[in-house]
């Protein structure tokens, strides 16, 4: 029977919540195990986060001082050595999982599955490829592992309703030093809700126009609770940062509301959106393709629109 | 001297990123019979990059490799056009998984003794962002993968990398492999002359027997499917009309 080893995403703190929707996606097929591998400087508060998801059986805690930060050429080779007791290795689909898995899968000379988005059965899986244009059916060989990213935005996380035992792993494998860590930038945020598990996102466009109108978006999205998100083109004009972008090579969200505006939504946004519980598109261009996968279409003047609708919402 | 000598940059030949593809009636596969192809967005970046290195200076010779039938020569030529310097084809009659072209993408480093290899993060078809990070496995090396900002210091690249969390900052030691990001450049317009001069540039053809590479097929294709079609929605005429409509649905 499939043994599913999962591995965890994390800031030294917290546990990411794609490692409990990957520990969702190994629950919808039999398995005699699902552990998760924590890989850290000092992993305590990580691994017993890990060891409450409800379906876990267990969680390999390895503390390295390597793994202070987080390098798929150093961590590679550790879950490598893992590998061998599991038939599956999971990771979540974020720039974590995706710089990760392959590196894994090559190292294990195996092929590596990106973007499960359901499991029929322990080796079958649907991924979906040409910017979500269709849904691949693949069949992975019993005979070795299947490594593989899991769509984070296709799985609920599972709850923290578990309690499964932690053990300790030393490291055995020969880590590299040619990839060194410098930092880590980021300047978004601002105390909101984190894009990829948000309730609620608004995103801005193109047609918000300039980085000074983007304050328009975040003031809706508070008015919300909301995270923000932007197009590439907002992103690449410098409206708002990369860590914003939503669609087939930023984030792929699935938020309950997703408010788009001044977004004319091209095929590779709409990819990202597409599992959203409710779209609303506010854009002047009635003809915009976003309108086709809207829920609810305004066509407006987004500046004589959002703070009408940040004022109804007044409170 | 300088710290690279070659610049290996790999071209995939895809579908036209403004082309809206579809599956074929009969679920055989997409329907892509007389759609324009082009180079994948995401190496057209890499390639750009790769020039503005040798520009600087900072590296001899650029060299574009293609895994593919003879038609993906026209890619070839655009990176020709572009400004690469030689062309390798790797001939084959069909697609292959990453793993496989990771491995002849390894051959081709070998054989031309590159430092540097820059390539798209993922091709805009499959999706699978993974062959860079299996290359740089196979190879031993380092992977600087969703780079948006490049520099070399002699022997140690030091790449500013799109994360989820915002920009990290990682340094690798060369050889190694760069995936680019949307954000690393916007890559040069070919002009006429270029096209032309381009015709002039060697471009070579292997084949996988030649780079001793095996293809290998390990996930078998049960069926190809349109996506779920979302609903059609309604417009609503003004911000009261959105304001209620949401109310109804409990959202706010």
């Amino acid at each position: 029977m499939a043994r599913v080893l999962i591995v965890a995403e994390h800031d030294g703190q917290s546990l990411n919540p794609g490692t409990a929707k990957c520990v969702s996606c190994a629950r919808t097929f039999e398995t005699s195990a699902i552990d998760i591998a924590v890989l850290a400087g000092d992993g305590g508060a990580v691994a017993a986060q890990a060891a409450a998801l409800a379906g876990v059986t267990g969680v390999i805690r390895v503390d390295h001082p390597a793994n202070e930060s987080a390098l798929a050429a150093v961590a590679a080779p550790q879950i490598c050595e893992l590998a061998s007791d599991y038939t599956h290795v999971f990771g979540p689909s974020t720039t974590f999982g995706k710089d990760l898995m392959p590196r894994v899968a090559a190292l294990l000379g195996v092929g590596q599955l990106s973007d499960i988005m359901s499991a029929e059965g322990a080796w079958r899986f649907k991924r979906p490829f040409y910017a979500g244009n269709a849904i691949l059916t693949v069949e992975a060989p019993q005979d070795r592992p299947v490594v593989a990213t899991v769509r984070t935005a296709s799985y609920q996380a599972a709850e923290s309703t578990g309690k499964a035992p932690i053990r300790e792993h030393a490291v055995d494998a020969a880590l590299p030093a040619h990839t060194r860590f410098i930092e880590t930038r980021s300047d978004s945020g601002g105390g909101r809700p984190d894009l990829q598990t948000a309730a609620c996102v608004v995103s801005g466009g193109r047609g918000v126009g300039s980085k000074e109108n983007f304050e328009l978006i975040y003031r809706l999205a508070d008015k919300l609770g909301a995270a923000v998100g932007a197009s590439r083109a907002a992103v690449d004009s410098g409206y708002a940062g990369n860590e914003l972008q939503v669609g087939q090579t930023g984030k792929i969200i699935a938020p309950q509301l997703y408010v788009a505006v001044g977004i004319s939504g091209a095929i590779q946004h709409l990819t990202g959106i597409k599992d959203a519980g409710v779209i609303v598109a506010i854009n002047t261009d009635a003809e915009a393709p976003l309108f086709e996968v809207a829920d609810i279409g305004l066509v407006a003047d987004l500046f004589a629109a959002v703070p009408e609708l940040i004022e109804a919402l007044g409170g | 001297m300088t710290a690279i000598n070659t610049i290996l940059v790999p071209l995939k030949r895809v579908v036209d990123a403004n082309v809206r593809v579809r599956v074929k009636p009969d679920g055989s596969g997409m329907a892509l019979d007389g759609v324009k192809m082009s180079i994948n967005p995401f190496d057209e970046i890499a390639l750009e990059e790769a020039l503005r290195i040798r520009e600087r200076g900072e590296a001899e010779e650029i060299v574009v490799a293609t895994i593919g039938a003879q038609v993906c020569t026209q890619q070839l030529r655009g990176g020709l056009a572009m400004g690469a310097d030689r062309a390798i084809l790797v001939e084959v009659g069909r697609e292959l998984e990453p793993l496989t072209v990771a491995r002849t993408l390894l051959a081709l480093v070998q054989r031309e003794d590159s430092q540097l290899v820059i390539m798209g993060k993922q091709a805009i078809d499959g999706d699978n962002n993974q062959t860079g990070q299996m290359l740089a496995a196979l190879w031993g090396r380092p992977q600087a993968t969703f780079a948006s900002h490049l520099r070399f210091n002699g022997g140690v690249a030091t790449a500013m990398r799109e994360v989820d969390a915002g920009l990290e900052v990682i340094e690798v030691d060369l050889p190694a492999v760069v995936t680019t990001d949307l954000r690393l450049n916007e890559p040069r317009y070919t002009k006429l002359p270029d096209i032309l001069k381009a015709k002039k540039k060697p471009l070579e053809t292997v084949t996988l027997d030649q780079l001793n590479v095996e293809p290998e097929t390990q996930f078998q294709v049960l069926g190809i499917e349109p996506p779920a079609q979302r609903p059609r929605g309604v417009k609503v005429g003004n911000v009261d009309e959105l304001v209620q409509a949401l109310r109804q649905k409990e959202l706010i």
